[in-house]
């Protein structure tokens, strides 16, 4: 297991070691010590590698991660796993407002709760909270799935197109064009797998589904009051 | 029509109001008959202060003339010495600027590739991401970094020779873009992560920073992604040139582009081309001095985008401080867009050559702003590249041809004191003297 003090060292040395690693690369383990909260932490990683961060980060931690498992032993700041492409990123901790934020791949699994915007305008990520999510989550989400294992703020799924929201607690509000949606067998099969991925203790058939009523895809004049 | 009524007195000249014109009339009548507001491509059609309204004074006894043709007037530019390990080296100052594929075809978008390169210029990217002939066909090619992160990825990201961070463009400053269904191929759509044929819509903020503090580390997390390698530009619209070139510099920009109102779309609301944002002209040298303010003036560079045309646009932009300008709509003039070669088609569309601004609409004569296959054929890449190339060429002789004139021996020299203006908006705008005086609007110590 390879040591980075990043307080010692920096972050263009951690950066530029990790992005280093290669496919086949024999220093698979990573532990990255004192981050306080530093910006950009192992951001546009792009091996099968394991990064333990032991503390909490600041902006966009694992942005643009690829293939990596970047496990955050603390919260984690704004846009946690941004644009991420595939692989996994677990915060032990809260995640701060954009978690997920246009994430194209890969597994977001926050053990806290996320602030406002979670999953903001999402291309195909699977985001796992076991807590409470904020207000304006899934705004403009595109596809990928946000599972909630608490309550949802305000607006959730604001303008939303074939993303999927299962929450197992309340939903303050939905935002323009989401709805709840029937819990179809094939919903319940995809919701086990995601929560087994996550790691939860929680059942299926205890979650709603929410995702887009489709009326606001093409513009219409007569619409005008939603947008 | 009589010359008298029937009592014998003479009728007056029919008049139409300058308030409610035939154009206004036309608008009202459009946004009667349908309950929705205009969208349309392009820039600002308004008359506003602009280059034209500048002239260069030209050599004299005080200031000596190069021989045209014999003595060299150098016109390379380097882009991102601030920070980036390998900058952009171009070798003219005007390249293209960011227009995605999506709006415009892939043969279009092959064609700037190849006409760029063939000048030794860049090309940029626009909404949607970067396509494999788009990389292929541009030896410098600049990924946008926009607020919908359509096709965004870390591999392109790495591919790229500079990343355009796009806050705003100056044809709808605060505004989102909309690509309308009939636009989005079976390739659109996967680029995008959306469904065929819905109406795409792009983003008016970044999902995940607010304001220069949030900007700066956005710049810092890119610069980390690509080992600090390639310039991180920014672009703004024309809004508050000063402060936004100012907080640009301070989040870490290696370059500011400025994209006055006359910098074209691929569809926004008619309102909002016209009514939001400042003149081209207006921009300049306010965001100049932020540059020179903070000592970062030739530091950071400047590209200024927005109605440029000729060459001689391109030396005034520099001339009043500008590092490079960008083209978009005259390149696609030069591709064939608008051609009157397609008069009657434009005209079974309802419009005329020249004036043709549907361009969301993907039904173009030219094959241009299309997905359409059919009208996709009637362009040929390679001759849009060889026509874009001369085009650039044309533009960066002209500027040759005054920077002599006015004793340079590179664009970059052309100074604000080699211009005056013909109009006093135009003079304020520029603060360089009104034509026959010494004076400006403005003008420090001249009381007004």
């Amino acid at each position: 297991m390879q040591t980075f003090d990043l307080e010692a060292e920096g972050l263009r040395k951690l950066n530029a070691q990790l992005h280093a690693q290669s496919a086949d690369t024999n220093q698979t383990v990573w532990d990255i010590i004192n981050p306080k909260g530093s910006h950009a932490i192992a951001v546009g990683l792009d091996a099968p590698i394991e990064v333990n961060v032991r503390g909490s980060t600041g902006y966009y931690c694992a942005g643009m991660n690829k293939q990596a498992t970047v496990h955050i032993h603390g919260s984690a700041g704004p846009g946690t796993a941004e644009n991420m492409m595939s692989g996994k990123v677990i915060v032990e901790g809260d995640a701060s407002q954009y978690a997920g934020a246009t994430g194209h791949g890969g597994t977001l699994i926050i053990k806290g709760n996320a602030s406002s915007r979670c999953g903001i305008s999402m291309k195909g990520i699977d985001i796992i909270v076991h807590g409470n999510i904020g207000h304006m989550s899934a705004f403009m989400a595109q596809s990928g799935n946000i599972v909630v294992l608490g309550d949802a703020g305000d607006a959730l799924g604001d303008s939303c197109y074939e993303a999927r929201f299962f929450v197992r607690g309340s939903v303050k509000s939905l935002g323009a064009d989401c709805i709840e949606k029937e819990m179809r067998p094939e919903h319940i099969a995809m919701l086990e797998e995601l929560l087994k991925r996550g790691e939860c203790d929680a059942k299926p058939e205890e979650f709603k589904r929410y995702g887009s009523a489709r009326k606001l895809y093409n513009f219409d004049v007569d619409n005008a009051g939603a947008y | 029509m009589k010359d008298f009524d029937a009592r014998g007195i003479p009728h007056t000249t029919p008049r139409q109001s300058a308030t409610f014109s035939q154009d206004i009339n036309s608008d009202i009548r459009r946004a009667a008959a349908t309950g929705i507001y205009d969208i349309r491509g392009g820039g600002a059609k308004r008359k506003v202060p602009h280059f034209d309204d500048l002239l260069f004074l030209g050599a004299s006894i005080s200031r000596y003339p190069l021989e045209g043709y014999r003595e060299k007037c150098e016109t390379s530019v380097t882009l991102g010495t601030r920070f980036a390990e390998n900058p952009i080296e171009l070798d003219i100052p005007i390249t293209i600027a960011g227009m995605s594929f999506g709006a415009l075809s892939g043969p279009a978008k092959e064609a700037l590739g190849r006409g760029a390169n063939a000048a030794g210029t860049s090309t940029t990217t626009g909404d949607g991401g970067m396509t494999p002939e788009e990389r292929g066909h541009s030896s410098k090619l600049v990924y946008q970094y926009l607020p919908s992160r359509y096709g965004m990825n870390p591999d392109d990201l790495r591919k790229a020779d500079a990343i355009e961070i796009v806050v705003g463009q100056g044809a709808k400053p605060g505004g989102g873009g909309m690509l309308l269904g009939q636009k989005i191929s079976d390739r659109v759509a996967e680029m995008r992560n959306l469904p065929k044929g819905i109406d795409q819509r792009s983003s008016c903020r970044h999902p995940d920073w607010t304001g220069p503090d949030d900007l700066e580390i956005k710049i810092l997390e890119l610069r980390e992604i690509t080992n600090w390698k390639v310039p991180i530009y920014v672009k703004v619209a024309g809004a508050r040139p000063y402060f936004d070139t100012t907080l640009a510099v301070k989040a870490g920009a290696d370059v500011v582009v400025l994209d006055g109102m006359q910098g074209g779309t691929a569809a926004t609301q008619d309102v909002f081309i016209e009514h939001v944002g400042q003149p081209t002209l207006a921009c300049i040298r306010p965001a100049v001095q932020a540059l020179q303010d903070l000592g970062m003036h030739r530091e950071v560079q400047l590209v200024i985008s927005g109605g440029i045309r000729s060459g001689a646009d391109v030396a005034k932009a520099m001339a009043l401080g500008a590092d490079a300008v960008a083209i978009g709509t005259a390149a696609l003039i030069a591709l064939g867009d608008n051609d009157p070669k397609w008069e009657a088609e434009y005209n079974e569309l309802g419009t005329t050559a020249g004036a043709y601004d549907d361009w969301h609409e993907g039904q173009d004569p030219a094959g241009i702003t299309t997905q359409d296959p059919e009208l996709m054929k009637r362009f040929d890449p390679v001759e849009g590249g060889r026509r874009l190339k001369n085009y650039l060429k044309v533009m960066t002789l002209e500027a040759q041809t005054i920077a002599r004139a006015c004793g340079k021996n590179h664009l970059h020299n052309l100074e604000p004191e080699d211009l005056c203006a013909v109009t006093m908006e135009a003079a304020a705008m520029a603060q360089v003297p009104l034509a026959g005086t010494n004076w400006y609007p403005g003008k420090p110590g001249s009381g007004y």
